[in-house]
């Protein structure tokens, strides 16, 4: 790989330890992937935040870093961490895990990298430009600026998105060139879109374990509908049941309006009854014992929608139900009036946080009611629970019952 | 005394005996934090690397694995690694935690016990005494 002069001298050490450590890891990744330079970032987005996904030893090396008083040189923001930072006590988060979970916030505070801990950076300000590149590590922020943004990201680890977020340069391979940006599946959608986020979810999980890491082009029969909150959904899922990075709809996402190249390229037919092969996948007697709703984290207008039905039903919930977002969302929220109401029938305004990287088998939940195909694919291995799938009215409703 | 030429992953140089795993390794959940192999399915089940130069075609598993294999370092237990074919897991591993990391060498030229020389620095991986 081409390094400038600049480049070779922090890669040789000549302004610390930490710096050349991140160069190397940035320059080794490079040479894997066969990489000809590093490109200048625009901003990043670190993953590696909740103690239960990087444990004691991720925690040992933010320490290292942390203490050599090393900050990131581009916008950053950060993925959820483990637990609500405000109000963990209240919501019975064990005390253990809160102690180690704040001293990883505050190496990354340290840092000087922005305590957002959201898996919806887009929603809270870190929006990048149309092409420009960026390294960014949370699978499912990394399908949403891909393809609905039209930034340039592959889908980093914890460890290379804070290298490069120090850095301020990535690897120039993968995503980060137009020739690996075309179609690999073209997807008919034979099917009325509905007016859901978890409809999105389905699509994602159907069409993600088909491609796996490769780049669907989907064509919808009318794209009416369609709302950023289905495209967050869409990519989420489409992430997690697969690998993709990127995808791209027809009339709708920009490099698709802009003319995408397709040739030789694998045409499916999605139909009802895949998608009714699908939800029978969810089907169960069980009753939940949380409600969760927001994953990825909440826009303002999935917590209105959220506060909407509990006006309309007039009911109060009598599970627990978490409405998971970013601590900028639910400032508006709290602000519109929407936090109260929702707080008023038993529910909570979870920030920071989400069902997946919080350790709820250890507070005793088994079975989790979700809108989200992204939550669906990751609760029975991560938390060892039992996923009761369903639009957002259907869950709630099961809330009040 | 044999030489394989490889490609430079992570820099440094380091000598020690090799231990090998012919399967891919996870090391998150596949070794412990005194260096034991764990993973049921590995023929290296039960055995130490501590001390030891490790060699496996590459990584498999959890992205985590990266701060399990800076931790071992960390903690003297791993040495070096010499790979097939890195991948960015074990690669970020090994540059966090600074242990000299080659790939791209014939590992069927490496024997169990071998003494080996890997130079992070030229990428090269010298077997000095055939065991």
């Amino acid at each position: 790989m081409h390094l400038t002069r600049e480049e070779e001298k922090i890669y040789n050490g000549e302004f610390g330890e930490s710096l050349e450590t991140c160069m190397n890891l940035l320059v080794s990744l490079g040479d894997i992937y066969g990489a000809e330079k590093l490109v200048d970032i625009y901003s990043a987005q670190v993953s590696g935040v909740s103690y239960k996904t990087i444990g004691e030893k991720g925690l040992e090396f933010l320490k290292d870093l942390a203490d050599n008083n090393i900050k990131i040189s581009v916008p950053t923001t950060l993925n959820p961490a483990g637990m609500d930072l405000n109000r963990y006590k209240e919501l019975n988060f064990p005390k253990d895990f809160a102690k180690k979970q704040i001293e990883i916030i505050d190496c990354f505070k340290k840092m000087e990298i922005e305590i957002s801990c959201t898996c919806t950076p887009y929603l809270t300000g870190n929006v990048p430009i149309f092409g420009s590149h960026v390294a960014w590590a949370e699978s499912s922020a990394v399908s949403y600026v891909n393809s609905v943004i039209g930034a340039r990201t592959n889908r980093e680890g914890g460890p290379s998105a804070l290298a490069a977020a120090i850095i301020g340069k990535t690897p120039c391979y993968g995503y980060h060139l137009t020739e690996n940006r075309v179609p690999t599946h073209i997807f008919e959608v034979d099917i009325e879109l509905e007016d859901s986020i978890s409809f999105y979810g389905i699509l994602g999980r159907i069409t993600g374990k088909i491609v796996k890491n490769k780049i669907p082009y989907f064509k919808f029969k009318n794209c009416d509908s369609i709302k950023t909150d289905y495209l967050k959904a869409l990519g989420a899922a489409l992430a997690a049941s697969g690998g993709v990075a990127l995808y791209h709809v027809e009339n709708i996402t920009p490099e698709a309006k802009l003319g995408i190249l397709i040739e030789d390229v694998e045409k499916i037919t999605i139909e009802k009854k895949d998608f009714e092969k699908e939800y029978d996948y969810f089907k169960t007697s069980e009753k939940p014992d949380l409600v969760c709703i927001g994953c990825p984290h909440c826009s303002l207008d999935e917590i209105k929608e959220v506060s909407e039905f509990i006006k309309k039903e007039n009911k109060k919930f009598k599970i627990d139900v978490w409405v998971c977002t970013s601590i900028h969302m639910k400032a508006i929220s709290d602000r519109m009036g929407y936090t109260k109401i929702i707080e008023d029938a038993g529910g909570k305004l979870v920030i920071d946080t989400c069902m997946v990287v919080a350790p709820i088998e250890d507070m005793g939940y088994k079975n989790v009611a979700t809108n989200s195909g992204k939550a669906a694919t990751y609760l029975p291995g991560f938390c060892n629970s039992n996923v009761i799938y369903g639009t957002t009215y259907e869950i709630l409703k099961k809330a009040t019952e | 005394m044999k030489e394989l030429k490889g490609r430079i992953i992570s820099k440094g140089i380091v000598e020690g005996e090799a231990i090998i795993s012919k399967s891919p390794v996870s090391f998150l959940g596949g070794i412990n934090e005194e260096g034991i192999v764990t993973d049921k399915e590995n023929e290296l089940f039960g055995k130490s690397i501590v001390g030891k130069i490790f060699v496996f075609p590459t990584g498999k598993g959890s992205t985590v694995g990266s701060y399990v294999i800076y931790a071992l370092s960390k903690q003297g237990i791993l040495k070096g690694m010499i790979n097939s074919e890195s991948e960015p897991i074990v690669a970020t591993g090994a540059i966090l935690g600074k242990i000299p990391l080659v790939d791209k060498v014939n590992i069927d030229e490496i024997k169990d016990g071998d003494i080996v020389v890997v130079d992070g620095n030229t990428g090269t991986v010298k077997i000095k005494q055939s065991n």
